[in-house]
């Protein structure tokens, strides 16, 4: 029953939050006590699956693959568990952040509605399932971006709301024609049903559109122009809950869609991968390079790391399209690199979501983000400044934060398996990020602050009040991204155990339909 | 049958593209719910549903006698469809609003949060 309860009980706070509508007290306390609850059940999720593994519901008691199945592997224990943490801290946050008009219309509900409707698509096992949580979760973010009602709002709505509803079109169109072939929508049966199908062709043709759709969700490289458009209109706290959350739901369906269902049909695409990975890098980094304000430099950051978890997933694309062809090595690169895809997403959820907090409290302090208005911060307000740093080098990969092991894994992997190209795409970006990083603590933090414009009294000069409610998730989740950074071996071999799953769909396949994988051909991959 | 909805599944496709090119915000939303439309009458049919084929189970069989229309995706699109018309009301909301504070439905006045 585990794995229900990260989808329920945000979902039945929700309501209740509903029934106390305009309360915002009331609700915030509810919405942090679920949180925490559910960051508990989500951690003892990963222990069990950890120990037990894959944990299967069958919810309304149909056997897969007819009726609807919850499926927790450790990806998806491991991204519920992010989620949690991340809902957690944006509850905390919000409590002291949110202006009270904005509370009491329903900030509280939608927040946990989306949270719900995330954690309901890691877990869905099933893919029309899956199309129904991410409607769910655009539907509370639609809401979420536009309940301030400001221009900037509503004009970067209108872009995010257009771009994800076609993707959202696409990926049911591929739905029908997935059905239509397979007669299936139970992520293993179809695991299955597709590597039985005899044309290669046509499980491309089937698998084309999803990755588009998945693509548009997770914000790759052609099609990303609707997240820096949208994400820095409204209030931090939202912002933080999109960055850290949003654009991975797409990221986790790509893995998973890759690994599970058209593992080895991708493999003609394995290419097309690391190029889009490559250039999604590269755009995101050129282009935060580029911005003169800090969260839409943190916007475009979130594109470019998008593609080094897609590097990951298209070193081990490309190593196992090469079927029983490629070596011991090679495969070990294409684990180790997967291993770094795995620990990228847990280091970027973490720290991104920390940097949008940060900037809220810049935001809250200063009244604005603009860089050319910022300045003087280090002196002002010196922890805040050294919580930026931390989160800011790790993103940038400096040795010994987290983002230096993920960056090493998936560098040492590529080596590993012969893809020069992108590694050294990879490590470019890195500097770039580093510089851009720099750009925000030299200009917000470290000079002196501009003189104040005549008239204004009040001015930069002015120490804001920092709310005790908006410092401590971001103390708490800059001490987790240290953390991962120093004590990196147990996420390092957590990260390991994933991977080694995700390569191997075996495992999950044989959890939702016992008996099946008997007499198929040899799980390929894992080491 | 077949091919009425295939060339109807074409069209709805081809005109929902259309319109989400034009650069009005009305024209925006009619080609968001005409590709909506279009989705969903590709998943029904490609399920290749019979006419007049209940999928009815006779007395004393096992499974109802082919051909027989799927159920399933009928299912699918009446999902679909709900989470469709929610969708479209709130955008109808939002472009409105947007109109309200603009002044104008004209996409390439919606600048502000590009520069």
């Amino acid at each position: 029953m585990l794995p229900t309860i990260p989808i329920l009980l945000p979902m039945l706070t929700a309501a209740l939050c509903v029934a106390m509508w305009g309360r915002a007290r009331i609700q915030a306390a509810l919405s942090v006590a679920t949180t925490v609850a559910v960051a508990g059940c989500a951690v003892a999720l990963v222990r069990t699956v950890r120990s037990e593994g894959v944990q299967v519901v069958e919810v309304g008691g149909w056997a897969a693959p007819f009726g609807i199945t919850l499926v927790a592997d450790l990806f998806a224990a491991l991204m519920v568990m992010l989620t949690s943490i991340v809902g957690l801290a944006v509850s905390v946050y919000s409590i002291g952040a949110t202006d009270a008009r904005r509370a009491a219309n329903g900030h509280t509900p939608l927040t946990l509605c989306l949270l719900a409707a995330v954690s309901g698509a890691f877990l869905s096992g099933d893919l029309f399932n899956l199309y129904v949580w991410f409607e769910l979760m655009l539907l509370s973010s639609f809401v979420l971006l536009t309940l301030g009602g400001e221009r900037a709002q509503i004009e970067g709505a209108i872009k995010y709301v257009t771009l994800n509803l076609l993707s959202s079109v696409l990926f049911l169109a591929a739905i029908g024609l997935i059905y239509a072939t397979t007669g299936t929508l139970n992520m293993a049966h179809l695991a299955l049903r597709l590597d039985e199908l005899e044309d290669p062709a046509l499980t491309t043709v089937l698998g084309a559109p999803l990755l588009v759709a998945f693509g548009i969700k997770a914000a790759v490289f052609p099609v990303f122009f609707w997240l820096p458009a949208s994400y820095h209109t409204p209030p931090p706290a939202v912002s933080a809950l999109f960055a850290g959350l949003l654009t991975k739901v797409g990221v986790y369906s790509i893995v998973r869609s890759a690994t599970l269902l058209f593992d080895q049909e991708w493999a003609l695409v394995a290419d097309a991968v690391l190029l889009v990975a490559g250039l999604t890098m590269v755009s995101g980094v050129l282009a935060a390079v580029a911005q003169n304000d800090m969260r839409r430099i943190l916007s475009f950051h979130i594109i470019s790391q998008i593609g080094y978890m897609l590097m990951g997933l298209g070193i081990a694309l490309k190593i196992l399209s090469a079927g029983d062809g490629a070596d011991e090595a090679l495969r070990r690169g294409a684990f180790i690199a997967m291993t770094g895809s795995v620990f990228y997403i847990v280091h970027h959820i973490v720290v991104k979501t920390n940097l949008f907090l940060i900037s809220g409290v810049v935001l809250g302090v200063r009244g604005t983000s603009e860089l050319k208005n910022l300045g003087g911060l280090l002196r002002t307000h010196p922890g805040l400044a050294g919580l930026f740093l931390v989160s800011a080098l790790s993103l940038a990969g400096i040795p010994v934060l987290s983002g230096f092991w993920a960056k090493l894994a998936l560098v040492r992997g590529g080596l590993e398996a012969g893809t020069h190209a992108i590694v050294g795409v990879s490590l470019a970006v890195s500097l770039l990020t580093l510089l851009s990083m720099t750009k925000i603590w030299s200009e917000a933090f470290w000079r002196d602050p501009p003189p104040s414009p005549p008239g204004e009294t009040a001015g930069a000069a002015r120490p804001g009040k920092v709310k005790l409610t908006m410092v401590v998730p971001i103390v708490i989740l800059a001490t987790l991204s240290v953390m991962i950074g120093l004590g990196s071996a147990p996420v390092f071999s957590l990260a390991q155990e994933t991977a080694a799953q995700l390569l191997d769909s075996s495992t999950y396949v044989e959890a939702v339909l016992p008996g099946s994988t008997e007499g198929v051909a040899a799980p390929e991959g894992a080491p | 049958m077949t091919l009425l909805l295939a060339v109807s599944v074409g069209i709805l496709f081809a005109t929902g593209a259309f319109m989400l090119m034009r650069r009005s915000h009305v024209k925006l939303v009619i080609g968001l719910a005409l590709l909506g439309h279009a989705a969903n009458l590709l998943i029904y049919a490609a399920s290749r549903p019979v006419r007049g084929r209940p999928p009815l189970v006779d007395l004393g069989e096992q499974r109802p006698a082919t051909p027989y229309s799927d159920p399933l995706p009928a299912a699918l699109v009446l999902t679909a469809i709900v989470i469709g018309f929610g969708i479209v009301s709130y955008t109808i909301v939002l472009i409105k609003r947007a109109y309200d504070d603009v002044g104008t439905d004209d996409l390439a006045a919606f600048t502000s949060t590009d520069r």
